[in-house]
């Protein structure tokens, strides 16, 4: 913090006033989700009609709640669904990848390790129509080849948990990979020497230092998943998760429905937001 | 021995990635870049060809919209350092202790919600009997319910918002490392504050300045959400050529040469962007 430097008052005071401009610009949108969740109205608009529960609780059309709403309760099984594949992958190849990438010195390594970035600038509609692409093409050939139908292939959950790994994975080996980096080896050189052998090393004393890491890393991953829109939508088939649920009934005009539902997304995803902070304070 | 098992065990960890990136992103993108230059002659018979990058050319609509896409990622890229740049170094440089860690957790915390959460709450906000339009006839400046939504200017105001995390993100991590003493002494030397906003702060902070800008662009170049839902049905971004390229006109050979147009542009402003800041993708992104 600078101390030393004396700025005008109306200087110090207008920034100050920007900065609390810019952080109600922030919470503005988000706000007025939350508060129109309780607005007695069928449109989330004023005028204020009234402090209602019935978007979360409702069970009579036309104002049935979030709860009572089968087709959203699906799609956010659907996300769960999809979130815990894709953070159970992500992690378990980040892992693998951070060992690589910090353990090994090989030839192309570092090239590996661009091409292991890339993710991060691919557009997700593009990884989304390339993976696509790629997984009809296969289809379609063995398809013509064997005779047999390959719907696993086609657009439906097992593409999309596929699209959103194939990126989530990059962030996975990121974090995982900070931590390890910060592994002291010495303490498995120890573990060595009292007998250990390499593979039991790992699993009693590196792996669990870097669980931090890896519970981080696959919170980061359920949160990217259950957000996910632009490649889940190219890869999306009949089951449609909760963001895919929510886009379509937004084009056709929406009741405070969504809100309710956007307000406990936001709820969940503060709370997933502040433990993942939590644990890589705890890990650094 | 050890250095067979260690061999092995090398093996054992390169194959998850190996297997991750050629399946899912290295050949996917090999294949679609032979279905792009596959031009369809008849039922199921293709030739290879560049036809559908000159179907591209010589439609005036799609380069338009292209490059449409384009200069409003740039103006969006613009506004949100413009904006972004004043808050990051009130947070980086006028705070400490705890206020400065509650601001960057407030900067962050709206981010970790879906991005279509937040573009509902834009539209909530703009729409013609949205709060904005009722909060200006409330205090008597407008007569009538005005609509904000599907015009440039609230796909500006989406977009901007969107990245603004990516944005203050890397500006406090590299305006944090600058020295204050170096910005006293440029006081104490004779300077006023643009000059050394000039020759001082924006020098030092340029890699994050440049890391910021190059993530704000690729995310609004790829944004979908924002220009559909803000924009209206005539917002014109690429993004939407290509969903109705593949999922409506069915036609995946034009929609893969689009996907190639806009990967195309989105790598040469990171590496333009990497050069002119003469950093590497690895510090940059592994951040």
């Amino acid at each position: 913090m600078i101390t030393g430097i004396k700025q005008s008052p109306f200087f110090t005071w207008s920034y100050r006033a920007y900065v609390i401009l810019f952080f109600i610009y922030l919470a503005l949108p988000l706000a007025v989700v939350c508060v129109f969740a309780f607005n007695d109205s069928q449109f989330p608009s004023l005028p204020w009609d009234g402090f209602t529960l019935k978007w979360f609780f409702g069970t009579e059309s036309p104002s049935i709640g979030v709860f009572n709403e089968r087709s959203i309760i699906r799609s956010i099984g659907t996300s769960a669904f999809v979130a815990f594949w894709v953070a159970l992958l992500s992690v378990f190849v980040g892992t693998c990848n951070a060992f690589l990438f910090t353990r090994y010195e090989f030839r192309g390594k570092s090239l590996l390790y661009i091409v292991m970035l890339l993710p991060l600038i691919i557009p997700g509609i593009i990884l989304g129509i390339s993976i696509l692409v790629f997984t009809s093409n296969i289809a379609n050939f063995l398809e013509n080849a064997t005779g047999l139908w390959f719907d696993n292939l086609r657009p439906g959950l097992i593409l999309v948990i596929l699209g959103q790994f194939s990126f989530i994975t990059t962030f996975a080996t990121l974090v995982i990979s900070a931590r390890l980096q910060k592994f002291d080896l010495s303490l498995e050189e120890a573990a060595l020497n009292l007998g250990a052998t390499k593979f039991g090393a790992i699993r009693s004393i590196t792996l669990p230092f870097l669980y931090p890491a890896m519970i981080g890393a696959g919170v980061v991953a359920v949160l990217m998943s259950f957000e996910n829109f632009n490649t889940t939508l190219m890869l999306v088939g009949s089951d449609a998760p909760l963001t895919i649920t929510m886009f379509d009934r937004l084009k056709l005009g929406s009741t405070p429905v969504l809100n309710a539902v956007s307000l406990l997304l936001m709820v969940a995803s503060a709370i997933l937001g502040l433990m993942s902070l939590l644990l890589q304070r705890k890990s650094d | 021995m050890t250095s067979d098992k260690s061999k092995l065990g090398f093996f054992l960890l390169l194959s998850p990635l190996l297997l991750w990136l050629m399946t899912l992103i290295i050949l996917p993108h090999v294949g679609m870049f032979f279905v792009s230059i596959s031009e369809k002659v008849g039922v199921r018979q293709y030739e290879t060809g560049f036809g559908n990058y000159a179907v591209f050319f010589n439609e005036p609509l799609y380069w338009n919209t292209f490059a449409r896409t384009a200069y409003m990622s740039i103006a969006a890229t613009f506004l949100t350092l413009l904006i972004g740049f004043p808050v990051a170094y009130y947070i980086a440089k006028l705070t400490k202790g705890r206020t400065k860690t509650t601001l960057f957790l407030m900067c962050l915390i709206p981010f970790w919600v879906s991005e279509l959460v937040r573009t509902f709450g834009w539209m909530i906000l703009l729409r013609e009997t949205g709060v904005v339009s009722n909060f200006l006839q409330y205090i008597g400046l407008v007569d009538g319910p005005i609509e904000f939504l599907y015009n440039d200017a609230a796909i500006m105001t989406g977009l901007v918002y969107t990245s603004m995390l990516f944005m203050v993100v890397p500006l406090v991590t590299t305006l944090d490392s600058l020295d204050d003493s170096l910005i006293e002494a440029g006081y104490d030397l004779g300077g006023n504050g643009y000059t050394i906003l000039r020759e001082i702060i924006i020098p030092h902070a340029m890699p994050g300045i440049v890391s910021g800008c190059i993530v704000v662009f690729m995310l609004s170049l790829g944004n979908y959400l924002t220009p559909i839902l803000l924009g209206g049905k005539d917002s014109l971004w690429f993004t939407g050529l290509i969903y109705s390229q593949f999922i409506t006109r069915f036609n995946w050979e034009l929609g893969s040469a689009f996907g190639f147009l806009l990967l195309g542009l989105s790598s040469l402003i990171v590496f333009v962007g990497l050069k002119l800041s003469r950093q590497s993708l690895t510090e940059t992104m592994g951040r």
